[in-house]
């Protein structure tokens, strides 16, 4: 199953390599992994999506745990959560696919982040499912390439973990 | 008052009570070893290799439970001390290594004799640190040491620029709290009980000890647990010398080349008690048929060791110390069993299987078996010795007929399972026990791997000695070869072994040797009599396999023995 988990580390030198190199290491999947700063900078966040067993999954939390620079592991997925991903994508449409561009565009709240006589450039945020559909629906318009960032996630407040 | 990165970094190890460095010196540690120079507190040992400092200062620290401490320059003498990093780190043993770097202004430069030695060792270190401004070493090696001894110990390393022991600043001795660091030392009380209740409840229950009982000190407490239930324990190779080997309960080793009744009494139990081990494959042999009847409750200080392997039903996560005399707490007050009398027929059963195959070898009148060595060194030292050991065969050997009574009395790289471990390793532990008998129980091919380090035996007058198992062939894998690979012998015959009489000889110390059965006890008694380093070369029967033995992958007690041999030995090339 997939999993998303969440890592506080130490903001320190080396700390995500120290990460990487346990999912390496070991042999964990890593789908995607994002890291920045928290309200402490001296504290970074990571986001790891993740996929495994019950085992794999139990082991991956204790390994992230066990690094001396991690502060905090919360597997984001026994609990309620908001979780958003952006894409920036660049689409080469037919000057007949235009409108319905914009009109998806529109549809789906992105915004075009840039143009050129041939081109936009779209910017998506939601969760995977809208992201992914709206790669799909794009498809047909002439997709030049897309850059995702990768999931964050982050706890719903006042709810405790999933039974 | 100032002072240099240098001085900051003795006085440093002088709080945290070091009294030996095990090192190699070289560009971007001069000023270190400067500082040296004058000290009168701190000795420095010079090994002959690094990997051999590196072991010889885990040596130390497996028979002390201290952490042995380690410099060593940049670049190549940083990379050659990985292996013995790694074998520490395998083990869980507490080391500080202290690297020279190049200067912080070259790093990343491709400077003369960089090695990115943090990214090199990240992976087989607990922690390991760059110290980039001489304000922060102090406070650095002192999370060093904690980080190295506490929770699941282990090595650290600690990369030192140049600039940094060079350049000066006060001194000043803060105190550490590594936030994101707090192992687990007291285990849940619920967990305990639910453990005594499955304890009280067993027919057929297993102590299996592992290294972690050494490393918490451990050993008062699981005799305790042992004797007052009355069950028999089983240990890892690590776990050697956890609990007494002539005890009446003890099974001896499990796993691979463990006893036919430890694994047996595994296999058949009801119940498991692992304690301070981690279910390494050479112990559970295939994991799916493992103790298939049993309940397992895991007593480990480290989470990630828990359900890894095996699953387990009541884990415990705390100092194996601690949740053991908890345990036994609540074992005595909270639990009315006649313990004799619910085990009879368990301890009766497992009587039968030791008698059924006990560990035997058989004897020769020409050749020397080197179980008989093994079993001679113990007679003749009344298992008053740390024994060291290289890896192979020897290895085997010495873990199967020497009876280990007391913690710290057997240290072997288990995990790495690093050929070339057992002389640097007696090195360090004689340097810690001058006046205790070190004998490193060899193999031909392993010895000479850091062979080198008899130099810094004999210079330092550590009396060592070395009971070189000769069989001329690198013995474990022709093992292999001759019993799973159609007695192809691939690259496993030596051809070439030096004389190690001689070779004892050149370093300046003694050389011995024995090639008849009837010479061995002359020869260890004479051996042990000498104050020097010795080195005994025992001619051994080059045939001998380790037995029992459990294919790799197979269930534990599925055990080859001695008589299904059924080869005939002239099919066998003939050696020399
Ligand atoms: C550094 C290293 N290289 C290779 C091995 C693989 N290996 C395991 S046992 C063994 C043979 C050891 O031969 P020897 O030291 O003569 O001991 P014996 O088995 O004959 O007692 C080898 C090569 C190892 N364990 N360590």
């Amino acid at each position: 199953m997939r999993h998303t988990i969440s890592v506080l580390v130490e903001n320190k030198f080396g700390v995500l390599s120290r990460v990487s190199g346990l999912f390496s290491g070991r042999g964990y999947n890593v789908e995607s992994l994002s890291v920045g700063e928290t309200i402490d900078p001296q504290i970074s966040i990571m986001t790891i999506v993740t996929t495994g067993d019950d085992q794999i999954i139990e082991q991956i939390t204790k390994q992230l745990n066990k690094l001396i620079d991690v502060i905090k592991v919360t597997d984001m997925t026994e609990m309620d959560h908001v979780e958003r991903e952006m894409v920036l994508l660049k689409v080469a449409p037919r000057q007949a696919d235009k409108a319905e561009v914009l009109n998806l565009t529109e549809i789906f709240r992105g915004r075009i982040v840039d143009s050129s006589p041939k081109t936009y450039t779209i910017e998506i945020t939601g969760n995977e499912k809208k992201i992914e559909a709206f790669i799909e629906l794009m498809k047909p318009m002439g997709i030049k390439e897309f850059v995702r960032t990768g999931k964050v996630a982050i706890a719903r407040e006042g709810v405790r973990k999933k039974g | 008052m100032k002072m240099s990165g240098a001085e900051i970094l003795i006085e440093s190890l002088k709080r945290e009570g070091t009294k030996y460095i095990f090192g190699y010196p070289g560009g971007v540690v001069l000023n270190i070893f400067d500082t040296l120079y004058d000290d009168k507190e701190i000795k420095l040992i010079l090994g002959r290799h690094e990997q051999g400092a590196v072991h010889a200062a885990d040596g130390y620290a497996r028979a002390t439970g201290r952490p042995g401490v380690v410099l060593v320059t940049s670049g190549p003498g940083a990379t050659n001390t990985v292996t013995g990093i790694a074998t520490a780190a395998m083990d869980s043993i507490p080391l500080v290594v202290m690297s020279g770097q190049v200067p912080t202004m070259l790093i990343g430069n491709d400077a003369f004799q960089e090695a990115d030695i943090v990214g090199i060792t990240r992976p087989c270190t607990k922690y390991n640190f760059l110290v980039k401004d001489v304000k922060d070493l102090s406070r650095t090696i002192r999370e060093a040491f904690h980080i190295a001894t506490t929770g699941r110990p282990g090595p650290v390393l600690i990369d030192l620029p140049k600039d940094v022991t060079a350049s000066k600043t006060d001194f000043v001795w803060p105190e550490i709290d590594v936030r994101s660091y707090k192992p687990t030392y007291e285990g849940n009380k619920w967990m305990i009980k639910q453990a005594a209740h499955h304890i009280a409840k067993a027919k057929k229950p297993v102590i299996i000890a592992g290294g972690g009982v050494i490393l918490s000190g451990a050993s008062k407490e699981l005799r305790e647990l042992a004797e007052h239930t009355d069950t028999p324990v089983t240990m890892t190779l690590m776990g050697l010398g956890g609990f007494p080997g002539t005890h009446t309960l003890s099974l001896g080793m499990l796993g691979m080349h463990g006893t036919y009744y430890a694994n047996k009494a595994v296999q058949d139990s009801d119940l498991l008690i692992a304690i301070g081990m981690r279910f390494d494959d050479r112990v559970t042999g295939k994991v799916d048929a493992f103790a298939p009847h049993a309940k397992i409750i895991h007593i480990d200080i480290d989470p990630t060791s828990i359900r890894k392997n095996v699953r387990v039903d009541t884990p415990i996560v705390g100092d194996v110390k601690n949740v053991l005399a908890v345990l036994n707490k609540v074992m005595k007050e909270e639990i009315n069993e006649q313990w004799n009398e619910v085990r009879k027929a368990w301890l009766k059963q497992i009587s039968v299987w030791r008698e059924e195959r006990p560990m035997t070898y058989t004897w020769s009148d020409e050749v020397i078996k080197p179980q008989y060595v093994v079993e001679k060194i113990y007679e003749t030292t009344k298992g008053d010795a740390i024994i060291t050991t290289e890896v192979g065969q020897n290895q085997m050997w010495a873990a199967q007929f020497y009876k280990y009574d007391k913690p710290r009395t057997f240290l072997s790289s288990g995990g790495l399972g690093t050929m070339g471990y057992g002389l640097p390793a007696a090195i360090g532990a004689q340097l810690a026990f001058p006046n205790k008998l070190v004998i490193d129980v060899a193999g031909d091919g392993s010895i000479q791997m850091n062979i080198q380090e008899l130099a810094t035996a004999v210079i330092n007058k550590l009396p060592v000695k070395v009971a070189i198992l000769n069989n001329r062939y690198l013995g474990m894998v022709r093992q292999w070869q001759e019993l799973f690979f159609n007695e192809r012998y691939s690259h496993t015959n030596l051809d070439v072994v030096p004389d190690f009489v001689e070779v004892a000889h050149a370093y300046g110390a003694v050389g011995l040797r024995a090639t008849k059965p009837s010479e061995v006890e002359p020869v260890l008694k004479e051996a042990f009599r000498i104050k020097r380093p010795v080195f005994i070369d025992f001619v051994i029967d080059w045939k001998e396999k380790v037995y029992p033995m459990v294919p790799a992958g197979a269930p534990i007690d599925h055990m080859l023995f001695e008589e299904q041999e059924k080869k005939p030995e002239k099919k066998l090339k003939a050696v020399r």
